[in-house]
């Protein structure tokens, strides 16, 4: 039991892992970016981890006198805000994509690079 | 058992995340990361964070999938297959060590939902306890959204508006001669044709921006607010822009309009602050709005958060409009 | 409450109310107007902050009245001036001098747009120097991080693309490095103020978690700041940016990131983790020396110039971080006054370029043959802020070199090799800034240049973009011949770095 309550931990690790080796290994711009994703999301789920309590429930104080346990609100917070910050980023990404593939005829980064090389 | 679920669910996000990054047809990738998204939403549902759970399924699951299709009509839709991959082997070696140090430091971490994690003990309660006081809204998120931490706020919303410009600049440019603009298969117009999609769609899309506009003035009773509320509208105006066509969409809502909706927002957010200066208090000071300091407080909140709507709603319609037009 | 007390606050909200503004005046003039003029009162208060801090008082303002840890508190100390002091002036002078040049190479009805990410630039790198809050810089950052990318995809070749693609894709990987450092050093404290954190992370039993957390902040800066050798974004989005874009950005954005890394690394880490200093300067001080070598080395052998001058920026920050490095007074000092004289020379190089780029369409160094006959004054004021770079008496260069030399010679016998090396890559620079200037003086013009200026429209630049080029030129003398303002600054600025420091 003890152990499982690091699973969350695991689970981060092993997602941005994931997003960063599709960020580095794979050639397709649009792969990257969705490799991007997965890696900011990894991040989310480490914030909101930590703001779960055993027994809590959403922070929204219905009843100020009764005792209830809360989870966490400050890193939801932060997390909201890194979400849009998420979308923002491969909303702009995507951008360059289509404009890159406009002017190469190709979204593949070594093909790119190859054409970069001739020129 | 909810033990085994959320284990299971989280098992299953790293299934997916594996799937994403090994799928070669894009198409199938996007929809992989939806589904992704939706996960996401509902780890996060369970590890009671609402507010998160309901933007990440609006922006993940929603927003960024139609963006990402958007993209992919202007681009090729396979992953080109190479003979020999570059960079795997110390790639996987790479990222197998850093999984493994952040393993290790893990059993140095407190248990996810100890009590007694120094999360817990410092600030959080210190917000807990005192926005029944000081600013009386039920939902603590966005009482810590809106005025403890509503710099952030408002340079989140910065981060959105640029990323709209940034995008409105990109791909407004001229396009270059040189190249013949090959046609990629429309998705707009796939939709338009099946009558199913369409009539169910048409009878959708007031629910979603009445559901919207009760997140957003909402938000400060229930999980919601203004990103939400922006992202919930955006979506079900696109999906009305992908039934009736783009230019029915922009007949309603003209392309000058979207990005006046965008800054205007912004700027709103930013005037409320200023004005906080000119009563007296800091810069977003809410406090002073009002004779009796929660009252202004809970105006200051109403504001922003309208603020954030209009300059999320804005922005993603024009993020949309902006890919759909380079297509034409 | 007066407006004097709002000051600390005003150096972000200028930007942020004149950009969307920016975006949505027409005629393209008038946005550029509202630029220029934000930028111009951003440098104004800027400079009262600077005035302010030279006693090394912090100037503190709490954003919505809530106290420090509960909301979000700006601290502008020493540091944060003077670099809010570089972003403000140099946004102020590229600005002036690329009107022309800008409107040449962005088609008008894009004009306002791009003006307002430029705005937006300067408010996130404002908001990331005076900041006192964690999570705040990375809000600020992804600000200034987007913003950046679009005006360095304003660049007219389709390289300009690809480079901001890549330099997008490090960039968040930098910035969301940062982030999970921040998270896990916020798991063990639960706070998010800089100060704060400090404090409670005394407590803390554990130090597997902050060491990670130290790993992932340094290295996701150094990312950003394009510390060697995680440097490769940024020579190819130097080259690709208009020229005004990379007369500004290479003034002040990765001196931003130093900022955050120093003062997160000294005021956070420092006094919490054991030994940390002597981690510090293990990890730092190799990449340093190797960056020095490594930029320095390759500039050599660059042909283009705006490349070539992006390689000796990547060594420069080699001398930044060899300062900090040494994690002493007479090491900090002379690091964050080589921010200030770096910004100086690297600033004035590129608005040199700004103005050459008036009658050159491509840069490579053959392109440049023959042109200090036609455009003197430029290339004049260009060759005095090469000397700045390399290090000449009489130049704001000399001044932080000498206190590097002297802070290195504090380094006992190890010293000598870092004198040795320093002064090596001062020859190198001389080496690669000479292989621009002999044939740009002495040279006839290359006719099959294909960038060559063309005959019929020689001549200097236009007389305001001149005067730019040469006020920036001025400063490199004057800061070198008076350099009272800055070193009281740096002093300020390391005494409280140290201050955290056991």
């Amino acid at each position: 039991m003890e152990i499982l309550g690091l699973y969350n931990y695991w689970v981060f690790g092993a997602l941005l892992m994931i997003g960063f080796f599709a960020l580095i290994a794979r050639q397709n711009l649009v792969k990257k970016l969705l490799g991007l994703s997965i890696f900011q999301s990894a991040v989310f789920l480490l914030y909101i981890s930590l703001a779960k309590v055993e027994g809590g429930t959403a922070p929204i104080i219905l009843d100020p006198t009764a005792a209830e346990i809360f989870s966490n609100p400050l890193p939801q917070v932060l997390i909201l805000t890194a979400i849009v910050v998420g979308i923002s980023t491969t909303a702009l990404g995507l951008a360059i994509v289509v404009r890159i593939r406009e002017a190469y005829d190709t979204i593949e980064d070594d093909e790119i690079r190859r054409l970069d090389r001739r020129s | 058992m909810i033990v085994v679920f959320s284990l299971f669910l989280l098992s299953l996000l790293v299934v997916t995340a594996i799937a994403i990054v090994r799928s070669e047809n894009l198409f199938s990738a996007v929809m992989l990361s939806g589904i992704f998204s939706l996960l996401m939403a509902l780890n996060f549902f369970i590890l009671d964070a609402a507010d998160v759970a309901l933007t990440e399924a609006a922006v993940g699951a929603g927003v960024s999938t139609v963006l990402l299709l958007g993209a992919l009509a202007l681009t090729p839709t396979e992953e080109r297959r190479r003979k020999r991959e570059r960079k795997v082997a110390a790639t996987l070696v790479t990222v197998t060590m850093i999984f493994l140090a952040i393993s290790y430091a893990s059993f140095d971490q407190p248990r996810i939902g100890d009590p007694d994690a120094p999360v817990h003990r410092h600030v959080a309660p210190w917000y807990l306890e005192q926005t029944p006081e000081l600013i009386d809204i039920p939902n603590v998120v966005t009482a810590v959204l809106g005025s403890f931490r509503g710099y952030d706020t408002l340079g989140e919303v910065y981060v959105v508006l640029t990323a709209g410009i940034g995008v409105l600049f990109l791909l407004s440019a001229g396009r270059p001669g040189l190249l013949p603009h090959r046609r990629e298969p429309r998705i707009e117009s796939s939709l338009k044709s099946h009558l199913i999609p369409h009539v169910v769609g048409r009878v959708l899309i007031p629910f979603i921006v009445l559901f919207g506009l009760y997140v957003q003035f909402h938000g400060e009773y229930g999980p919601g607010g203004g990103f939400q509320a922006g992202a919930i509208i955006a979506a079900g105006i696109i999906l009305f822009a992908l039934l009736e066509g783009e230019g029915a969409a922009l007949k309603v809502l003209p392309p000058r309009v979207l990005v006046g909706l965008a800054i205007g927002g912004a700027l709103l957010y930013l005037l409320v602050g200023v004005a906080c200066m000119l009563l007296g208090g800091n810069f977003l000071d809410y406090s002073v709005l009002a004779a009796d300091p929660v009252t202004g407080q809970q105006i200051g909140i109403i504001l922003i958060e309208l603020g954030v709507g209009l300059a999320v709603t804005g922005t993603l319609l024009s993020i949309f409009h902006a890919f759909a037009a380079r297509e034409q | 409450m007066s407006l004097e007390a709002h000051i600390p606050a005003l150096p972000v909200i200028v930007p942020l109310l004149a950009a969307p503004i920016a975006a949505y005046l027409r005629p393209r003039h008038l946005a550029w107007a509202a630029a220029t003029l934000a930028s111009i009162a951003s440098f104004a208060i800027a400079v009262l902050l600077a005035l302010a801090t030279r006693d090394g008082s912090i100037h503190r303002y709490a954003m919505g009245g809530w106290p420090a840890p509960f909301g979000i508190e700006l601290a502008i100390d020493s540091l944060g001036a003077l670099v809010l002091l570089i972003i403000t002036g140099a946004s102020t002078l590229a600005i002036i001098a690329g009107r022309e040049t800008i409107e040449r190479d962005i088609e008008p009805h894009r004009q306002p747009l791009f003006y307002a990410a430029w705005l937006m630039v300067v408010a996130g790198l404002a908001g990331i120097a005076i900041t006192g809050d964690a999570f705040n810089v990375f809000v600020f950052m992804e600000i200034s991080s987007l913003a950046t990318y679009v005006v360095i995809a304003a660049g007219s070749d389709r390289q300009a693309l690809t480079a901001v693609f890549k330099y997008l894709i490090m960039g968040t990987i930098g910035a969301t490095f940062y982030l999970i450092g921040v998270g896990f050093v916020y798991m063990m404290t639960g706070t998010l103020n800089f100060a704060d954190m400090q404090a409670r992370l005394a407590d803390i039993p554990y130090v597997a978690p902050v060491h990670l957390a130290a790993a992932f902040i340094i290295v996701g800066l150094a990312l950003k700041a394009a510390v060697f050798p995680l440097h490769a974004w940024l020579p190819n989005a130097y080259a690709h940016a208009p020229h005004a874009v990379t007369a500004f950005i290479a003034a002040c954005s990765t001196k931003v990131t130093i900022l955050v890394l120093l003062r997160f690394d000294f005021v956070v880490f420092m006094g919490n983790i054991a030994e940390h200093a002597t981690q510090f300067a293990l990890f730092v001080m190799p990449l340093a020396l190797l960056g020095i070598l490594f930029g320095s080395g390759v500039a050599i052998f660059e042909t283009n110039v705006k490349r070539l001058l992006g390689y000796s920026s990547i060594a420069q920050l080699g001398y930044i971080l060899l300062g900090a490095s040494f994690v002493d007074r007479a090491g900090l000092l002379a690091s964050v006054l080589h921010i200030f004289n770096h910004a100086l020379a690297k600033g004035a190089l590129f608005l040199a370029i700004v103005a050459l780029g008036h009658h050159l369409t491509r840069f490579e160094i053959r392109d440049l043959h023959g042109i200090g006959r036609r455009m003197p004054w430029t290339l004049g004021a260009f060759s005095i802020a090469a000397l700045s770079l390399v290090g000449v008496p009489g130049t704001a260069g000399f001044i932080s070199k000498w206190y590097l030399i002297v802070a290195a010679f504090g380094q006992g016998s190890l010293g000598l090799v870092l004198v040795g090396v320093i002064v090596a890559s001062s020859l190198m620079a001389v080496v690669y800034l000479w292989r621009i200037l002999e044939p740009a003086w002495f040279a006839a013009a290359d006719p099959v240049a294909a960038g060559a200026a063309d005959d019929k429209r020689v001549g200097e630049a236009p007389v305001g973009v001149l005067a730019v080029v040469l006020l920036a030129a001025a400063l490199n003398v004057w800061f070198g011949l008076v350099p009272a303002f800055p070193l009281e600054l740096a002093g300020h600025a390391a005494d409280e770095l140290l201050r955290h420091v056991p």
